[in-house]
């Protein structure tokens, strides 16, 4: 097994009380004047809600920006598609809301294993999110008074969610688009978009710029900054379905580790239990039906084993609400592996509905029968126009097929408590770092931690960054950069020059296949371990086989997707090493080796209360597991329970 | 019904910006009625590849219907036959077995074709970022509560930010207008309290950059609503332009 290194981390947290780390790590900081702030230069490579209002803000305060984007617009970043809402900890509601409670609950919903006092600084910044959203202009629900509505989300038992119908990621991420549209104008941003980051440039051990390929003409470029913020989401779509854009991928990231980024905890992914089930092997993506269904839908199974009757053809006495059954406190509501892994294992026992047996019903007769067709429309009449549109079944008439899908991943880059990764001057924030969500995320989160990465937490720690060090001036001309771009280069020629029979689509699918069986809802070592084989034998069957067509100097998207493939096989393998080692089931990873005998996770704390932060040794090299000790002072380590 | 289909498609296929694009024959057999529209043509181009030819080039990303890279004229109608529907949530259960697809790009002279079926739409960017904001840095605003918005209001407000930028009300309009779009950028925000300060300076900017990329007016004819995937009422093109007569006549600046 990998070789553990005894390094010491320094995560830099700030000493003193919790509550009052991140006041004091402001205070203690650097600043740049604002003469000074107008030479510097930083990169932000994404534009979903972590990038874009980090661009914006870091422009706001005078800097220069350079934002880039694989997208035809910084826009259609896929932060756009969440759907829920975002938390925050105003306790408008009146019901024991609290920074302190909402710092508790995202500890414990990630199953005690993220950095307590950066989820304590997420939870305290929350309040200035919804402040800063809707100032811009975000069409937050209210109500009659014109004040603002909450709702309560997966995971929680006070309403703290804020949103804007079923589309919050969309409204949230406009606003901070708008913000950064604003910038481009005033000049203070310089917009990339249809650029694709292909290597990180290292000079004298600090990252000092960026190697991207301009996906309209093929052509490869340099760009040199002070700094480099990596927001570019996470890696789901390594399992081919998920609910992922199909543009999302790990290719930025897995470049910096290759050059000596530290990857954490790539083994916790997400599985979302409310989206709509596979049906056939055309299938491109999956989606995700946002879990604030469960707030008014009750999931069940039929009490028999394959039961083909519709829905709602099952009397009453028929039919197995589950979650209610095995959880009477938090019933539909538990967090998203708790829901996921139960839907799995009805499915598995053989009470699974639908042409594949590989689903559950999501049923809204009850709430429909109680508040009326028109309130239960108003709330989600969007979500059952998308059902509606993709099943062809009438939600309202029939209860809803959802089954788990691979939605979001917690681990990625190692930072820390400024978000800078373990290369000086790199700076990872939103989805792409691993250091909020620990083992599992609750719902609504995801929205919030981009937000504050960006708006509220990295303009304070790059400007320290930059107010602390003398760097010396670096020319796209350095060495650094015409390796960085040789070595770019070069791996998509060699794509190119494969010219085998396999297609990109066809290897990415197989990939799924094996992540999905061995490394998706539950883990076993046995399985893991055929993984590992499976994964190295298929990129090497990539390198021989991967048949792509056109020219590099060109428009072409098969040879983008073929490059992103590439990495995830070699990501893949990480994942998959990590998940061997984590022998404990914590939040969103399940050994099945480590569990109580109600089938619930069973962490083991004494052992695996870590981080787990991988150093890049070697295509197909073991890599070097470093580890983070994580400490519970605040919110002791106690036995999740949902019951 | 039959759970297959077999099709013709014809696709427009062209190598690059400045390059003469033409009409290819596709013929697709056994296609899944369930399937996507964009999966068909994930189909298409799997088969392409096997026979050793390029793969037609197409915009796509979340391929659940909020981000707007999709596209496509299909059949001569923006995001196909369905109406509040994207490409990309197009079934293939709305067409019949021996059906023949024509496919297009968006065609408007401020969206030029780059490759096949793949446009150049940052022209929308160019109007947002001359107006489709409003100015507040990070960490000057006040409690979100501090400005109540009547809920009909923020529902309005809403209606219009729903927009999901792809451009088929520009595809769809005889005169290539990006009336609709532009409208309810601005529509969105000046009804909130928080857009009214620069609501006049907002809609002259934008309207003039749509005017110089080279959009088309607005004659009334309302294909773009009935294109829209977003379902973007054609009454925020009468806000803007009641919006901006109230800026010319009004404006102080």
């Amino acid at each position: 097994m990998a070789d553990t290194a005894n390094t010491v981390f320094n995560s830099r947290v700030p000493d003193g009380p919790m509550a009052e780390k991140w006041d004091r790590c402001k205070q203690e900081m650097k600043l740049v004047n604002p003469a000074n702030k107008r030479k510097k230069k930083i990169i932000v490579v994404g534009t979903g809600l972590a990038g874009a209002s980090a661009a914006a803000s870091l422009a706001e305060l005078g800097y220069q920006v350079e934002s880039f984007c694989f997208q035809d617009s910084p826009r259609r970043a896929h932060s756009i598609a969440a759907q829920g809402g975002i938390n925050a900890a105003k306790n408008y509601p009146n019901d024991g809301d609290s920074v302190w409670r909402l710092f508790y609950d995202t500890v414990k919903g990630g199953d005690y294993r993220s950095r307590e006092a950066n989820v304590h600084r997420l939870a305290q910044v929350s309040n200035n999110i919804i402040d800063q959203c809707t100032a811009q202009g975000v069409p937050f629900a209210r109500d009659y008074g014109g004040l603002l509505s909450n709702r309560s989300f997966g995971g929680a038992q006070v309403s703290r969610t804020f949103y804007a119908r079923g589309q919050t990621g969309q409204q949230l991420l406009l606003g901070a688009y708008s913000a950064l549209m604003r910038q481009v104008g005033t000049g203070r941003v310089k917009l990339f978009p249809r650029r694709e980051m292909l290597d990180l440039v290292v000079v004298d051990g600090v990252a000092r710029g960026i190697i991207v390929r301009n996906l309209i003409t093929g052509e490869f470029e340099k760009y040199s900054a002070d700094c480099v913020l990596l927001c570019t989401g996470g890696y789901s779509s390594a399992f081919y379905l998920s609910t992922n854009a199909k543009g999302s991928n790990v290719t930025a990231a897995w470049r910096c580790h290759k050059r000596g980024a530290y990857f954490a905890n790539p083994c916790y992914t997400q599985i979302h239990p409310t989206c709509i089930p596979v049906s056939g092997d055309y299938q491109s993506k999956l989606t995700l039906m946002s879990e604030s269904l469960r707030n008014d839908g009750r999931v069940w199974v039929p009490g028999g084993q394959g039961d083909q009757r519709r829905g709602n053809q099952i009397p009453d006495a028929e039919r197995d609400y589950y979650l209610e059954r095995r959880y009477p406190a938090f019933g539909n509501l538990v967090p998203r592996d708790v829901a996921s892994r139960a839907a799995k294992e009805r499915c598995d026992a053989g009470y699974g509905v639908g042409s594949t047996q590989q689903a559950v019903f999501l049923d809204f007769r009850d709430a429909i029968a109680r508040d009326g067709r028109h309130a239960i429309e108003a709330k989600y009449g969007n979500l059952f126009h998308m059902y509606a549109k993709i099943t062809g079944e009438d939600p309202y008439q029939v209860p809803m097929r959802i089954y788990p899908a691979v939605h979001y991943t917690m681990g990625g880059l190692w930072v820390d408590y400024q978000l800078q990764s373990s290369i000086p001057g790199l700076f990872v924030l939103g989805e792409a770092n691993f250091s909020d969500h620990g083992a599992n995320r609750l719902g609504a989160s995801a929205l919030m931690q981009g937000l504050a990465d960006g708006y509220f937490v990295a303009p304070y720690t790059t400007s320290n960054f930059l107010g602390s060090q003398n760097l010396p001036d670096v020319s796209t001309d350095d060495e650094a950069f015409t390796e960085a771009m040789a070595n770019a280069q070069d791996r998509n020629s060699k794509i190119l020059g494969v010219q085998g029979t396999r297609s990109s689509d066809s290897i990415h699918r197989e990939l799924g296949h094996i992540l999905w069986d061995h490394c998706g809802m539950s883990r076993e070592s046995q399985g893991l371990e055929l993984a590992m084989g499976k994964i190295s034998d298929l990129r090497d069957e990539f390198w021989s086989s991967i048949k792509v067509l056109g020219q590099g100097e060109q428009l072409n998207q098969n040879l983008e997707h073929a490059g992103r493939l590439a990495d995830f096989l070699e990501f893949g393998e990480l994942m998959v090493r990590d998940a061997l080692v984590r022998e404990e089931s914590c939040g969103g990873h399940f050994r099945e080796e480590h569990q109580t005998k109600d089938n619930e996770a069973l962490r083991d704390d004494e052992n695996f209360s870590h981080v787990s932060a991988w150093e890049f040794t070697g295509v197909g090299n073991e890599p070097v597991e470093h580890r983070e000790q994580l400490e519970f002072i605040e919110v002791p380590l106690a036995t999740r329970s949902y019951k | 019904m039959s759970e297959t289909l077999d099709l013709t498609l014809k696709v427009w296929r062209q190598p690059g910006p400045d390059a003469s694009g033409r009409y290819v024959e596709y013929k697709l057999t056994e296609i899944s009625t369930h399937m996507s529209f964009l999966e068909m043509l994930d189909v298409l181009n799997e088969q392409l590849n096997e026979k050793g030819e390029e793969m037609v080039a197409f915009d796509h990303d979340c391929r659940e219907g909020i981000c707007g890279m999709c596209s496509l004229m299909i059949n001569g109608q923006a995001h196909g036959p369905d109406s509040g529907t994207t490409t990309c949530q197009l079934h293939m259960r709305r067409f019949k077995n021996g059906d023949t697809i024509v496919v297009e790009p968006w065609r408007a002279r401020a969206f030029p074709v780059l490759r096949d079926l793949v446009v150049d739409r940052s022209a929308f960017d160019r109007i947002i970022q001359e107006g489709g904001f409003i100015s507040a840095n990070t960490g000057s605003a006040p409690d979100a509560n501090s400005v109540p918005i009547p809920a009909p209001v923020q529902e309005t407000a809403m209606d219009a930010a729903a927009c999901i930028g792809c451009g088929a009300c520009v595809a769809a309009c005889k005169n290539a207008s990006a009336m609709l779009f532009v409208s309810a950028k601005v529509s969105h925000l000046s009804t909130l309290p928080q857009g009214k300060p620069e609501r006049d300076s907002r809609v002259q900017s934008m309207v003039a950059q749509m005017d110089l990329e080279g959009f088309g007016n607005c004659t009334n004819t309302e294909e773009c609503q009935a294109a829209c995937p977003a379902e973007i009422s054609v009454s925020n093109i009468a806000r803007l332009n009641r919006e901006f007569l109230r800026a010319q006549l009004c404006s102080k600046e």
